[in-house]
C-alpha cells in the first residue's frame, strides 16, 4: 500500500465511523441520549460557541491552562535542575518525584477546592499540581543524557557550572524535556477541566454540566469536541516549538 | 558506595521530617484546623473508618469498579494490539489514529459517561476502560510490531508451526513492551477510576473523599487522602522494585 492510500484508507475509515454513527442516531436509537454528527454540528452554531457564555468561559479555561502550563514549566525546570544537579539530589529524591507523580490527584482535588475556594485559582493550582511532575521527571531525566565526556572537557577548558548548564545542559535536554512539556500541557488540561468539572460554577463545568443535566447530549458533545480540539492544537504548538529548538542538531 | 546510600537515606528521612514536622507545628501554631487538621486527629479519623468498616465498603465498590475497567481494557487493548498488527497495511492505518485519540484528554469526555452510563459504577467502569485501553493497544502494537522479520523468516524455513511460531517468537518479543502497557494501563485505569468517582458517583473511596470535603470534616478527608497516598505508594515501590530488579538482570 502506498502512502496515498494508506491515508485514503484511513480518511475513508473515519468517514464510515462517522456515517455509521449518523445512521444509528436517526433511525436505529431510540434513545434521546444519542446525538448524531449533523445534530453536533448544528448545535456547534450558533447554540454553544454562539452563546458568549460558552466563549467566555472555553477563554477562560484558556488562559487558566496557559497560566497553570506557564508555572508548572517555569517550576518544574527549576525543581528538576536543581535536583539533577549533583548525583546525590537525584538519587534521594528523584523516588520521592516519581512517587508523589504516582499519586492519582484526582483524590485531592476536594482539597484543592477547600484551600483555594471556587475560582480560577482552583483551577490554576490544580492544573499545575499535575503539569510539574511530568517537567521535573524529564528534566532529570534530560540532565543524565549528556556524556560526562562533554562535561569534563568543558568543564577542563575552564567553563563554570553556569555556562555548563547554559551551553551543555541546556540543548541537550531539549528532546527529554519537550516530550515532559508535550505530556505537561495534557496533564495540565486534564487538571484544569476536573477542577472545572468538580466546581462546575461558572466556566465550561458549568455548561458540561448544564447540558448534561437538561439530556442535551448534542450540546455537551459539541462543546466537548471544541475544548479537543483546542487541546490538539495546543500540543500541535509545543511540537512546533520544539522543532525550532532542535534545530542545532541538523 | 555504602557511604552514598547512608547520605541519600538520611536526606529523604530529613525531608520527610521536615514536612510531618511541619504539619504537626502548623497545625499548632495557629494554621485553621478546616484547612489543615492535626496529624492526631487524623490519626483518630482513619482509625474510626477502619474500624466502622466504612473504609472496606467504599474500597470494596472502588475495587470492583477497577478490576472491571481494567480487565476490560486489558482484554480489549491486547486483542485490538495483537489484531492491528496482522498486517502491515492495518497497522498503517490503525496505529496513527489510536495515538491521536490517546493524545485527546479524554477527561473532557467524562460528563458524556455520565449521561450515556448513568451515575452508579458503569460509567466509571466504561470511562475507567477508555482510558487505561489505549496505552494497552497501543504498547501491544508496539510489541507486535517489534518482532524482527530475520527470526521469522528463519522459523519458517525451518517449517515451525504458526502456533509454535507465536510461542516462541512473537511472544518473547512482543511480552516486554506489553508488560509495560499493562502497567501503564493499570495506574491510568485507577486514577481514572478514582476521578470519576471523585466528580460524580453514589459511592466509592472518590465519592466518600468528594462528600467529606462538601460537609467540611477536613480530618475524615485528610484520612481517606493518606489511605489512597499509602496504596499508591506502595503499588509504585513494587514496580519500582521490580523493574530495578529487571535492569540488574
Amino acid at each position: 500500500m502506498t502512502a496515498t492510500q494508506v491515508r485514503l484508507t484511513r480518511l475513508a475509515l473515519i468517514v464510515l465511523l462517522l456515517l455509521l454513527w449518523e445512521l444509528d442516531a436517526r433511525f436505529v436509537s431510540t434513545s434521546s441520549l444519542i446525538a448524531g454528527p449533523s445534530d453536533v454540528a448544528l448545535a456547534w452554531w450558533p447554540k454553544v460557541m454562539g452563546d458568549p457564555g460558552v466563549r467566555h468561559a472555553v477563554l477562560v479555561t484558556l488562559i487558566e491552562l496557559v497560566i497553570a502550563f506557564v508555572l508548572s514549566v517555569v517550576f518544574g525546570m527549576l525543581i528538576g535542575i536543581l535536583v539533577g544537579l549533583s548525583n546525590i539530589g537525584r538519587r534521594s529524591l528523584y523516588p520521592i518525584v516519581l512517587l508523589l507523580y504516582g499519586i492519582p490527584q484526582a483524590i485531592l482535588l476536594p482539597l484543592f477546592v477547600l484551600i483555594f475556594g471556587i475560582g480560577p485559582a482552583v483551577k490554576i493550582a490544580f492544573g499545575f499540581s499535575h503539569g510539574i511532575f511530568p517537567v521535573i521527571v524529564n528534566t532529570i531525566a534530560g540532565m543524565r543524557n549528556v556524556s560526562p565526556l562533554l562535561m569534563n572537557s568543558f568543564a577542563a577548558m575552564g567553563a563554570t557550572r553556569m555556562q555548563q548548564v547554559r551551553h551543555v545542559i541546556f540543548p541537550h535536554m531539549v528532546t527529554t524535556v519537550f516530550a515532559g512539556l508535550r505530556l505537561a500541557m495534557t496533564l495540565t488540561l486534564l487538571g484544569v477541566v476536573l477542577a472545572e468539572i468538580f466546581v462546575s460554577q461558572g466556566g465550561i463545568g458549568f455548561y458540561t454540566l448544564a447540558y448534561s443535566e437538561s439530556f442535551n447530549p448534542s450540546a455537551l458533545m459539541a462543546l466537548v469536541l471544541t475544548l479537543a480540539l483546542m487541546a490538539i492544537a495546543l500540543n500541535e504548538l509545543v511540537r512546533l516549538i520544539e522543532a525550532r529548538f532542535s534545530r542545532w542538531k541538523e | 558506595m555504602r557511604r552514598d546510600r547512608v547520605i541519600v537515606l538520611s536526606i529523604q528521612f530529613a525531608l520527610l521530617a521536615t514536612l510531618f514536622g511541619g504539619w504537626y507545628l502548623a497545625t499548632h501554631r495557629g494554621v485553621r484546623a478546616l484547612l489543615l487538621p492535626p496529624p492526631e486527629l487524623v490519626w483518630r479519623e482513619m482509625q474510626s473508618l477502619w474500624v466502622s468498616g466504612r473504609l472496606w465498603a467504599a474500597a470494596a465498590v472502588t475495587l470492583t469498579t477497577i478490576a472491571q475497567a481494567y480487565v476490560l481494557a486489558a482484554v480489549a487493548g491486547i486483542a485490538v494490539g495483537f489484531l492491528v498488527t496482522r498486517s502491515r497495511a492495518l497497522m498503517n492505518i490503525f496505529e496513527p489514529v489510536l495515538t491521536g485519540i490517546f493524545a485527546v484528554p479524554l477527561t473532557l469526555f467524562f460528563p458524556l459517561f455520565v449521561v450515556f452510563f448513568g451515575i452508579g459504577p458503569e460509567s466509571k467502569i466504561a470511562y475507567g476502560a477508555t482510558q487505561s485501553f489505549f496505552p494497552i493497544a497501543l504498547n501491544t502494537i508496539a510489541g507486535f510490531s517489534s518482532v524482527d522479520e530475520l527470526y521469522l523468516r528463519a522459523a519458517r524455513a525451518m517449517g515451525a508451526s504458526s502456533v509454535s511460531q507465536f510461542r516462541y517468537i512473537y511472544l518473547p518479543a512482543a511480552l516486554p513492551v506489553t508488560v509495560t502497557g499493562l502497567r501503564i494501563g493499570f495506574f491510568i485505569c485507577i486514577a481514572a477510576v478514582l476521578g470519576g468517582e471523585t466528580l460524580a458517583a453514589v459511592s466509592g473511596v472518590g465519592k466518600s473523599i468528594a462528600l467529606s470535603a462538601e460537609l467540611m470534616e477536613t480530618a475524615r478527608l485528610y484520612a481517606w487522602i493518606v489511605y489512597v497516598v499509602s496504596v499508591s505508594v506502595t503499588l509504585n515501590l513494587l514496580v519500582l522494585a521490580a523493574e530495578s530488579r529487571r535492569e540488574r538482570e
